[in-house]
């Protein structure tokens, strides 16, 4: 089973506030870990949402909205990919982790789909769409 | 399974392995260190539901562990005293510090619980059950589950294995370096069975287990971790990245098999794919002039990977490749990929030559892939009464019993 772990935004991480060299210790001994163990297949950290967009969909309009945005507790500064047996083994790697903030903060951790989750509802027509969707994807890396 | 259980079991895989190669240390005897081992986590399953988790569960069970080393040391001791064995003495204070033995880097402790787990003395079943119960945190339970086994079975399999470890006196050490090679190659096959097992299961109903193989693929992962200088264990995790890539594919909507060539490769696991190109990449850096038969294997995969659609498949450098494997790794069931190969590259005449020159192999005299390799060339060749013998015998030969439908689905297909 593969998770997403979501680091949580916090005022200091949106303000850009750079971690702690202590705190980055910690976060690089506990990737580490991770990866000593089999767990982490991917990670990475964001800019903070002053310099990101949305895209709002309405009908058939699209309209660009810029940062930064609100609800910062909402709002997420960094992810891993796991792969874990269950949600049970992934909140005590998550119990394991530092805080990855200087103040109060929280991580989410949300089960990712596999293809089997869809059922039917992935018609052999839009599994052709995305299949030359990432093939071209392929070809541009 | 109640929640807590279920968070025990999560922290059991977390840091069994830790304590295990600690304890190991400590005691210089696995089966014990295993023993003293299970009997924090049976603590632990007495205590927590009633008191709650701690806060740090790893040091409780250190901690639970390490009293009861003591316990076992001090009364070898008095026995040693009893007997008045010359030399034994008292036992070794130094070691008796867990937290201390516990703290130092675990890489090298873990890679020597995985050489034992792993010993040539071992029978291969042995050194599967004792690799997924010490290095994987599985239960016997969950390991027989795993290979349809009944418990029992696993659970004497385990206890016989530490027997023999002790009585054969196999040191908690890491091979010596002449050793070292063929040692590593009995780890990597043990975890590559365990992957096969889950990829293409040997009997049962199902074609796939893929929990099985995402814990040979965490063995693997771990092992490139504390061996990252080996080309073949990065070959291996290589290997079992790129196949596992593949395994949304593999099973169509009723549960049967989908073939490589007709897979929905939109359905592959990029983010897996990815790391199997990165690791063969890896390999491929270690520079080894003679590449050894994993790293040949995951180059073979790579081939399939890099393919966009299955027209696009380099078939010559597939054959290439194998036909450098047949060298390094003389096997007739090499030599019938490689067989499917040549067929694909040069056509089916060419590849059916291969094939019917194996058809002799006392190795292949029960492999069903023979006459299933052979009924798909003859097929191709419009020698349909033949070919249909070919599957129809191909699918009397395997166990799995979704092969064999898909097997006699295609005899059927040529009328």
């Amino acid at each position: 089973m593969k998770f997403m772990v979501m680091v949580k935004a916090t005022a200091d991480s949106e303000a850009g506030k750079m971690p702690s060299t202590e705190l980055l210790t910690a976060m690089g001994k506990f990737n580490e870990e991770l990866v000593g163990a089999g767990v982490l297949l991917a990670g990475e950290g964001l800019h903070p949402t002053s310099g990101g967009k949305r895209v709002r969909f309405s009908g058939t309009s699209r309209s660009v909205i810029d940062g930064p945005f609100a609800e910062t507790k909402e709002l997420i500064s960094g992810f891993w990919l796991w792969q874990c047996k269950s949600m049970e083994e992934a909140v005590e790697w998550v119990k394991r982790c530092p805080n990855p903030m200087l103040t109060e903060s929280e991580i989410e951790i949300r089960q990712v789909f596999s293809p089997e989750d869809f059922g039917d509802a992935l018609t052999p027509e839009l599994r052709e769409n995305e299949e030359r969707l990432r093939a071209r994807a392929e070809q541009a890396t | 399974m109640t929640a807590v259980r279920r968070t025990i079991d999560a922290i059991w895989r977390i840091e069994s392995a830790k304590l295990t190669a600690g304890l190991a240390r400590m005691m210089r005897d696995v089966g014990l260190a295993e023993e003293i081992a299970q009997d924090a986590l049976v603590a632990a399953l007495e205590t927590w539901p009633v008191s709650g988790v701690p806060d740090n569960p790893g040091a409780w069970l250190t901690a639970t562990a390490k009293r009861r080393a003591i316990d076992v040391l001090r009364r070898h001791a008095m026995l040693a005293r009893k007997h008045q064995v010359m030399g034994a003495g008292e036992p070794d204070h130094a070691r008796m510090d867990l937290e201390a033995l516990l703290d130092v880097p675990i890489g090298d402790e873990r890679l020597r619980l995985l050489f034992t787990a792993c010993h040539p003395v071992l029978s291969v079943e042995a050194r599967v059950a004792l690799t997924l119960r010490l290095l994987g945190g599985l239960t016997t339970d969950e390991i027989a589950r795993a290979f349809l086994a009944p418990e029992p079975t696993i659970a004497q399999r385990i206890v016989r294995a530490k027997r023999t470890l002790a009585d054969a006196h196999v040191a908690f050490e890491l091979p010596p370096p002449p050793e070292l090679e063929g040692r590593l190659a009995s780890v990597l096959e043990v975890v590559y069975l365990i992957f096969n097992e889950g990829y293409a299961a040997t009997a049962g109903h199902d074609w796939t287990r893929p929990a099985l193989c995402e814990e040979a693929l965490r063995l693997g992962r771990i092992l490139a971790e504390l061996a990252p200088s080996e080309a073949e264990v990065h070959g291996l995790v290589a290997l079992m990245e790129l196949q596992a890539s593949r395994l949304p594919a593999r099973v169509g909507p009723s549960g049967e098999p989908v073939l490589l060539l007709e897979q929905d490769r939109s359905r592959w696991d990029r983010l897996l794919l990815g790391r199997g190109l990165a690791a063969l990449a890896r390999a491929e850096r270690l520079g080894r002039a003679e590449r050894g038969p994993y790293v040949l294997q995951a180059a073979i995969a790579a081939c399939h990977a890099r393919a966009l659609t299955a027209d696009a498949t380099d078939w010559r450098r597939i054959a290439t490749l194998y036909a450098e494997l047949v060298e390094r790794l003389p096997s007739p069931v090499v030599e019938l990929n490689r067989a499917m190969a040549v067929a694909m590259a040069e056509g089916p005449a060419a590849g059916l030559a291969i094939a019917d020159a194996l058809r002799d192999e006392p190795g292949l005299a029960r492999y069903h892939l023979l006459p299933s390799v052979r009924g798909d060339l003859l097929a191709k060749l419009g020698r349909h009464e033949e070919a249909r013998a070919e599957l129809e015998r191909a699918a009397s030969l395997t166990k799995n019993t979704r092969e064999q439908e898909a097997l006699r689905a295609r005899a059927r297909a040529l009328g």
